[in-house]
């Protein structure tokens, strides 16, 4: 590795910190701007001007917000996310396990729908406006057409109910058997599958299609390449760096998108978490999961970044 | 069967061509054209055959006949193309990629696009002989080392490693070559293999070729528009037009006795006479000491650079690509305004940057690009796009703007029938036709050309240099015109400032710049350019080394 790649990515690493710091931000002043605090929130009814005002000065809602909002960085750099209001635990504790839950289901979906979709994209610039690449197109742009909690019912109605292969409410626990574990997220990682797969299909379509003009690819032609071959070995590896793009903020919606998919099959992940909280009002955990949200996304989205460095021989093997 | 035709030595056999594409118009039915009109040639084994014609003559299109293949859905509809005996348009997809790759390989115009960014060079090189199974990698590879010796790339044993983007254009087109014959072809399809290059780079490329041919006994088409390139290195020389050939014979033959017009028209296609004028009183540009550099004062493009433009005269600036030609020209607007120097103007210095320039300067420097076909809105017709400076410049509005625009298409030969077409309807030609009358339309002092010829065919270049000479007799505009081509520069120049590394190097009258004795750099240049002799090239590259011996 040479010094100006390291530079590159260096810099995209320190970007991508202070986007983060300057979302926390966001998310605190956000927060700010609702109507009533904490302590209002926690005495709820039973709230009198007195014991308002003790409790504020206790948890040191008195002091201005940049003091607060530094005190709340200070926790959430050391680990200490707050304690949820709703039910008085400690937040990092219980969003350990979900956001396990969470990545668990979106790293199957992915195993699944990277590689489907880069092949079925390979295919289709194989057999381009045939009819395969039709129905490639076609299929996969109606699976995404569908509202994900469409899609989530339907594989309910044929696969648990009717055909009962698999369990309709994906429940898991601490310890569970990696095989039982692995059934009772099929439904909900097929229904994501689904809804990610056509963009990165046709990300991979347009991608490769657009090097295909390229005088190289005539010349692997001129070799006597055959046609698959001219696409896996010459289009693709110089159409990486936009499917990566793609790719990587497909992951990162099967990470923060799962919200309505984990709701209709009661998986415990981070979706089901946050929702629980929003309609509890319970503003320390919607602060905390919102930055962990805005983390994965901009992580992932350096990860992408630096993929596409990476695969450029220019910035890799300079003169 | 084969045995009998191989005995004759025939390798390539094509019979009544025809090779037809379907284009879409817009807004009409798609319609069927034809490309190649039954043409037929023969091709023996170890020789060279050079196609030769403008751009649309259909050389490509032939070439690649014989890969079977047709760029962009050109399809082969009659006729045969026999090699080594048997008819391959039988053959089916199958047949045409087992052929492609071993019996027949392809050098493109330009290797620095042919090449995959992606892969090392040496994979690419070997990766036909691989795919054909003609060989194990540790053979292909010794073979390809030993081919890049040949061709005399430096560290024959190492550029193999390399990534195309870390090796430059001469020798990527070398390495093309070394690809080619790494599989032992019997026929090699050279498509302009030289035409991307600078002269000075072509004249090695083309002796490297030459050699490699001559030693390893391959057949070659070798097509290019440069019939002076082509003498060169073939045997014999096929000259086609539209399609349709006019004149095949031996390499001497057409270039000395052609016996029809047209190749007539291609041997002496850079024969204008221009009598040089001599520098009047004063000029009425003068560029003083300028240096300008791009990122921030970092790449030094132009350094110190002064020359001096007199009215109604040609100032032709010669050199490389990367000499810092279209830098003189861009500081001279203020484009690119210079970091040191200044440009007089009429006796007064002109402001630096573009912006702070009143209008009246503007109008009198106007500028002509390379490629008119993107120095067009496409979305306009002949007349806005003529009329606009009229507009902008002098505030001419309705019928007098039309009668000047329509004035204006008679000076460049092209009537009044071209006011409501689009740039797309225009012929190359026709399209810096156009783009001449534009700057005209200002009226301006001087027009800066910008390699204005360099994408055009021999002919039609010649019919805008003749043009724009006369338009300099009526209308007294000096022209500062850049080029690479010394041919060009002897027919339009009055005086020749040749730069080389952002410097000029010799700056002077025409005569006195084209008068030995030569510096270094303008001997190399001068001696690069293909004379339409056989056996120039032994001699230039004689010549040269005993110059580079010298110095």
């Amino acid at each position: 590795m040479s010094s100006p790649i390291l530079k590159l990515i260096a810099q995209r690493i320190a970007l991508g910190i202070l986007l983060l710091l300057a979302i926390s931000v966001l998310i605190f002043a956000g927060t700010q701007i609702l109507p009533g605090d904490v302590a209002q929130a926690i005495l709820g009814q039973s709230a009198t001007p007195e014991s308002l005002a003790n409790l504020r000065q206790q948890l040191g809602l008195n002091d201005p917000a940049y003091v607060r909002y530094f005190h709340w960085l200070g926790g959430v750099l050391t680990g200490d996310l707050g304690t949820a209001m709703s039910s008085g635990q400690d937040i990092a504790t219980s969003i350990k396990g979900r956001l396990w839950n969470t990545l668990f289901l979106a790293f199957w979906a992915a195993i699944v729908a990277v590689p489907l979709a880069i092949i079925l994209g390979l295919i289709a610039v194989r057999y381009r406006n045939g009819w395969l690449d039709k129905l490639i197109s076609g299929l996969a742009l109606a699976s995404t057409s569908f509202p994900e909690f469409f899609v989530g019912y339907l594989l309910v109605y044929f696969f648990a109910v009717h055909w009962q292969i698999f369990p309709a409410i994906s429940t898991v626990y601490d310890g569970m058997p990696f095989g039982e574990r692995m059934q009772a997220i099929a439904l909900p990682a097929a229904a994501l599958t689904l809804v990610v797969l056509a963009h990165m299909m046709r990300m991979t379509r347009a991608a490769i299609l657009n090097v295909m003009q390229s005088a190289y690819v005539e010349t692997a032609e001129l070799k006597g390449l055959s046609a698959f071959n001219v696409i896996r070995k010459h289009a693709f590896p110089n159409a990486i760096a936009p499917i990566i793009n793609v790719v990587m903020l497909n992951l990162a919606y099967l990470i923060v998108g799962v919200v309505v998919v984990e709701v209709i099959f009661v998986y415990p992940g981070m979706g089901q978490y946050l929702v629980d909280h929003v309609t509890k009002r319970d503003v320390p955990v919607v602060q905390a999961v919102g930055l962990i949200f805005a983390a994965v996304y901009i992580s992932l989205n350096i990860i992408a970044d630096i993929a596409a460095i990476v695969a450029n021989p220019r910035l890799r093997h300079p003169k | 069967m084969a045995d009998t035709k191989a005995k004759s030595g025939v390798l390539l056999d094509i019979r009544n061509l025809r090779i037809e594409a379907t284009v879409y118009p817009p807004g009409e039915a798609p319609k069927n054209i034809v490309l190649v009109h039954d043409v037929s040639l023969t091709l023996e084994k170890g020789k060279v055959l050079g196609l030769i014609g403008e751009s649309g003559a259909g050389k490509s299109t032939i070439g690649l006949s014989s890969m079977g293949y047709g760029r962009g859905g050109v399809r082969i509809t009659g006729g045969e193309v026999l090699l080594n005996g048997r008819d391959i348009l039988k053959g089916g997809k199958e047949g045409f990629r087992k052929l492609r790759g071993r019996e027949v390989c392809y050098v493109a115009q330009s290797a620095a696009a042919a090449f995959n960014p992606a892969h090392r060079l040496m994979d690419q090189v070997v990766e036909a002989t691989l795919l054909h199974g003609t060989a194990t990698r540790a053979e292909a590879e010794k073979r390809a080392v030993a081919l890049f010796k040949k061709l005399s790339l430096p560290n024959p044993e190492t550029i193999g490693e390399r990534f195309p983007h870390q090796v430059s254009g001469g020798q990527l087109q070398r390495v093309m070559t070394a690809m080619a014959l790494c599989s032992e072809p019997d026929l090699i399809v050279f498509d302009e293999p030289t035409t991307a290059l600078d002269v000075t780079t072509q004249i090695d490329v083309l002796a490297a070729i030459k050699d490699a041919i001559r030693d390893t006994h391959v057949a070659a088409l070798y097509i290019t528009h440069d019939l002076a390139v082509v003498a060169q290195v073939s045997d014999e020389i096929m000259v086609l037009r539209h399609g349709r050939l006019v004149e095949w014979g031996g390499t001497r033959q057409i270039i000395k006795e052609p016996r029809q017009e047209y190749t007539n028209a291609l041997v002496s296609v850079h024969e204008i006479e221009h009598a040089e004028q001599k520098p009047g009183t004063a000029p009425f540009l003068s560029v003083k000491n300028v240096t300008a550099a791009y990122g921030g004062g970092h790449v030094k493009v132009l350094k110190n650079v002064s020359v001096d433009i007199y009215p109604g005269q040609t100032l032709a600036v010669v050199g490389e690509s990367g000499s810092g030609k279209s830098t003189l020209a861009r500081a001279i607007t203020g484009l690119l305004p210079p970091e040191q120097g200044t440009v007089t103007f009429d006796g007064r210095p002109l402001a630096n940057r573009l912006a702070d320039r009143p209008k009246e300067d503007l109008r009198q420097l106007q500028m002509i690009y390379q490629m008119a076909d993107v120095a067009m809105n496409p979305r306009q017709t002949v007349g806005t796009i003529i009329g606009r400076p009229l507009e902008f410049y002098f505030g001419m509005r309705g019928r007098a703007r039309d009668r000047r625009v329509a004035e204006l298409l008679d000076e460049i030969e092209m009537g009044k029938g071209f006011i409501d077409r689009y740039p797309a309807e225009l012929s190359g030609g026709q399209k810096q036709r156009v783009c001449i009358a534009r700057s005209l339309a200002a009226k301006p002092k001087l027009i800066i050309c910008d390699e204005v010829t360099s994408a055009l065919d021999p002919l039609v270049a010649n019919g805008i240099l003749k043009l724009l000479l006369n338009l300099q007799e009526h209308e007294k505009v000096a022209y500062l015109f850049i080029t690479h081509d010394l041919a060009t520069v002897k027919s339009i120049a009055d005086s020749i400032a040749v730069m080389y590394r952002g410097e000029v190097v010799r700056y002077g009258s025409k005569s006195k710049v084209l008068t030995p004795p030569f510096d270094a750099y303008t001997d190399l240049l001068l001696s690069s350019v293909p004379e339409m002799e056989i056996g120039w090239l032994e001699e230039a590259i004689k010549g040269r080394r005993m110059a580079s011996a010298g110095n």
